[in-house]
């Protein structure tokens, strides 16, 4: 990663124009041309520095359910639990925290009914409770890491 | 349960809208014309998805256009999870005050599980490595009056899985689903 990279990903975190050339008005702001933003941005999708680039959706705001998960494993179970959990499409990331409450994973489903579906299979499957910790508010933050 | 609507916009969403979300699912294609090319594959010209993107961006369906960075890529060693066991009455005033601090990325009020898990606010915060973070939390004690309160930092090991929610299914499978984005 170079300076520029820098520059494209501390602009681009704080959005994208929605219009007809998007690029080249964002391009135009970093004083580099359409065709530099776009092969720095695919490159960076490439080399997995960023995850994506498009919308970000509020879950429930599209009907859709989404919850924060989280199971307490003894440590010779972790990676076979790991694997269950993980290949669920609703299981959106997953984090190892060094707790006892040691699996952290993000439900994003279809419908606000389908958390508690996949809650009981996961449960089923694995033999051990999922603890359910739905979001009752957000504070606001100005998400952004310097790059 | 449900979180708290913060403006008075209209949210719902028609068959359209949620072509168009099922047609970015992957992201926005990588070409001059974005919008023009996801219409394309939504049935509905570029006018048509720059409005409708707007309307989303401005009733807050989307919180967000723009790049998700992978912290961990860019040197964020450390990814501290930090929940308080905070009075009910005091969640929203205690929230925003944590929320106000620009090293806070997210902050959450969450439902406790008792009794096992007590605590139910949570903000992450992210350094270089785990001192900095430890000075950061140090810090937020202090300056959010947080000493009387029960708290735990929880630190990330590994990360298996990091992706962009999937909400809706393809394209070709929504054609049929109404407004509910049903299934």
């Amino acid at each position: 990663m170079d300076a520029l990279d820098r520059a494209i990903i501390n602009a681009l975190q704080d959005g994208f124009p929605i219009s007809e050339r998007p690029f080249a008005e964002a391009a135009a702001t970093l004083d580099i041309s359409e065709g530099v933003l776009i092969d720095r941005i695919e490159s960076l999708l490439d080399t997995g520095v960023l995850s994506r680039f498009g919308p970000m959706y509020h879950a429930e705001r599209l009907g859709g359910g989404l919850s924060l998960a989280v199971m307490k494993l003894a440590k010779g179970d972790f990676d076979q639990v790991a694997e269950i959990v993980n290949a669920f499409p609703e299981v959106a990331h997953n984090y190892a925290r060094d707790h006892e409450f040691n699996m952290w994973f993000v439900l994003a489903t279809e419908t606000t009914q389908r958390i508690s579906e996949v809650i009981d299979q996961i449960e089923q499957e694995t033999g051990y409770r999922v603890y359910n910790m739905p979001k009752l508010a957000e504070y606001f933050v100005g998400l952004r890491f310097e790059a | 349960m449900g979180l708290e609507n913060t403006n008075g916009y209209d949210l719902s969403l028609d068959e359209r809208d949620c072509r168009l979300i099922a047609a970015l699912q992957n992201g926005l294609p990588l070409v001059p014309h974005p919008y023009a090319a996801i219409g394309a594959s939504a049935g509905m010209n570029e006018a048509e998805v720059i409005a409708r993107l707007h309307r989303m961006l401005e009733s807050g369906v989307v919180k967000r256009f723009g790049v998700v960075v992978r912290h961990h890529e860019l040197g964020y060693r450390a990814n501290a999870m930090v929940v308080w066991d905070v009075p009910d009455e005091r969640a929203t005033e205690l929230g925003q005050r944590v929320a106000s601090h620009d090293f806070v990325t997210l902050c959450y009020r969450r439902a406790r599980c008792l009794p096992d898990w007590p605590y139910n606010l949570y903000c992450m915060i992210h350094g270089r490595d785990r001192n900095l973070v430890h000075n950061k939390v140090s810090y937020l004690i202090k300056a959010c009056d947080l000493q009387a309160l029960r708290h735990e930092v929880l630190f990330s090991l590994q990360r298996f899985k990091q992706r962009g929610a999937r909400y809706v299914r393809p394209a070709a499978e929504t054609a049929n689903l109404g407004p509910a984005v049903g299934g």
